[in-house]
């Protein structure tokens, strides 16, 4: 810090991405509870279990190795004019650096740290609820670190960093992450479905989709309510509060300040205000009408709409915001129904409709609506346009999403590792824990009943 | 071309105002979405009379209704 401004500056900033956290904190409580509510009664230990230790087990390995790969693979390796990897730019992010621990000369690596990593908890919990019911806990925690340690942060490296090879050479632009968090993690959810099959009974003899409804549909409406207060602290996390020209170190001239998305081109926290909740608006009107008032499925669309926006919601105007939430909501909703009854896929919340189609369809908009703007404050890199985000699209929900969660369930799968044995799937995951509660409930109310004194 | 005319961030932000793209159809887009809302009561009225006369040709005998009620 070289003087109390820098210093005022640093300790904002810092204070801003630590609060952020704490908000976001909330999208997982809201994961967690509306997955626990979509379950049926027998499976619910097992359902939060599997939520809750991506917590631990996406923090350590993001810790050792996720933090790193953001700085060091910008340039693909090698996709960018032949450059490998960044390990100078990387080397503060090495775990055993003295950046990643206390230290008096950096306040910002730990809570920066911290607002990527819980968007990597985001990316892994979208795909816990499209798996649900059917998977064994361990091969989703080994997909929960490859999505959320691993996948998700290469593509924030190539397409979600001011130095990214996507922003260079596609124009690539996702401010608020329709693509790198939720186009990956639908196509990823995609992936894994393909492999894991549909739970027992969702598909009729004549193959025709049941429907498998919630144990407590109130519930899973009070965790979207959730996920979207914790979206907040999301996109408040994908801005750099206030920065000085100087300190980009790009072509804006003048000595203004400004708030700046991921790629350091000016926005404001006004913009994204209007921008969220018009587009959250959009989604939930179109969403209720399209599902004739289901509640799942307009709190659903609410966030779809919110997702199928946030490409660009850094600069569109709250009106065209709120049409491609509208948008986003309709296309999500029929495209689930479609293609759950043409190939068979049992995505259990929707997840692949909702962040997968909903965010792809978004990067698509965004680069007809964003035509022609500057992708970052640096000269040189692609402008925005619609077929460099039509090829990011495909290569968040497939390349970085869909192949590698298709790929590692595979692997599971041949070693047994990802599917529960049918007899365990139709007595439910909790079945032996349910057994030692009941047997202890009734031990513990015997024993007290044979306290109880007589005269 | 650009959509919101901006073709670089080689400016002072000090000169710089509105960045949406498609300046200029504020009023068009203000417009297209008075029509989005009021479609949407329209659309909503019909879904719900057609819910409405659903429920009303259902359950005539009224058992169901008593069985509701009785639940709380």
């Amino acid at each position: 810090m070289g003087n109390n401004l820098d210093a005022l500056t640093t300790i904002f900033t810092e204070f801003y991405y630590w609060v952020t956290v704490v908000f976001m904190f909330l999208i997982h409580v809201g994961f967690c509870v509306y997955e626990v509510a979509a379950s049926r009664r027998r499976n619910h230990a097992h359902t939060l279990m599997k939520n809750i230790m991506v917590i631990p087990l996406v923090t350590v390995t993001f810790f050792f190795f996720g933090w790193w790969i953001y700085f060091s693979f910008p340039n693909g390796p090698y996709i960018y004019q032949g450059m490998g990897i960044d390990y100078e730019a990387a080397s503060f992010a090495r775990p055993w650096d003295p950046s990643m621990g206390t230290n008096l000369g950096d306040h910002i690596t730990g809570v920066f740290w911290a607002a990527f990593l819980l968007f990597s908890w985001t990316a892994a919990s979208i795909v816990s609820g499209a798996v649900m019911e059917r998977i064994r806990s361990g091969g989703f925690w080994v997909l929960a670190v490859v999505i959320g340690s691993f996948a998700w942060i290469i593509d924030a490296s190539w397409g979600w960093h001011w130095d990214g090879w996507m922003v260079k050479m596609l124009g690539y632009h996702d401010a608020y992450a329709s693509g790198v968090i939720h186009a990956i993690a639908g196509g990823f959810a995609l992936g894994v479905l393909l492999v894991l099959g549909p739970r027992l009974g969702k598909f009729r003899d004549d193959g025709t989709p049941r429907d498998i409804p919630p144990h407590n549909p109130w519930l899973v409406t009070l965790g979207l309510f959730l996920i979207y207060t914790g979206f907040w602290g999301f996109y408040a996390a994908c801005n750099v509060p206030i920065i000085a020209p100087e300190v980009i170190d790009g072509e804006i001239t003048g000595v203004t300040w400004t708030a700046t998305n991921i790629y350091l081109a000016p926005t404001t926290l006004s913009a994204i205000t209007f921008n969220f909740l018009m587009s959250l608006s959009g989604g939930l009107m179109a969403a209720y009408l399209v599902s004739k008032g289901d509640p799942f499925w307009t709190f659903s669309g609410g966030l779809a709409g919110i997702i199928c926006a946030s490409a660009g919601n850094d600069l569109y105007h709250p009106i065209q915001s709120m049409f491609i939430g509208a948008f986003g909501a309709w296309a999500a909703f029929k495209l689930h129904y479609w293609v759950e009854r043409k190939f068979k896929i049992d995505d259990a919340v929707g997840a692949v409709a909702v962040h997968g189609y909903a965010g792809f369809i978004g990067l698509v908009i965004c680069g007809f609506m964003l035509w022609g703007q500057p992708s970052s404050p640096y000269a040189g890199y692609a402008a925005i346009n619609p077929l460099g985000m039509f090829i990011g699209a495909i290569i968040m929900f497939g390349v970085l999403g869909f192949l590698p969660g298709w790929i590692v369930a595979k692997i599971l799968h041949a070693f047994g590792m990802l599917r529960i044995p049918r007899k365990v799937e139709l007595e439910g995951l909790d079945f032996e824990s349910s057994e030692a509660y009941d047997n202890a409930v009734a031990e513990i109310i015997a024993a007290e009943q044979a306290l109880v004194q007589t005269k | 071309m650009s959509t919101n005319g901006m073709t670089s961030w080689a400016v002072d932000l000090a000169d710089i105002g509105a960045v949406y793209p498609f300046q200029g159809t504020e009023f068009v887009l203000f417009i297209l979405g008075l029509v989005f809302w009021i479609g949407w009561h329209i659309l909503q009225f019909r879904t719900e009379k057609t819910e409405v006369d659903h429920e009303m040709h259902s359950d005539e005998s009224g058992e169901s209704a008593k069985d509701i009620i009785g639940r709380y």
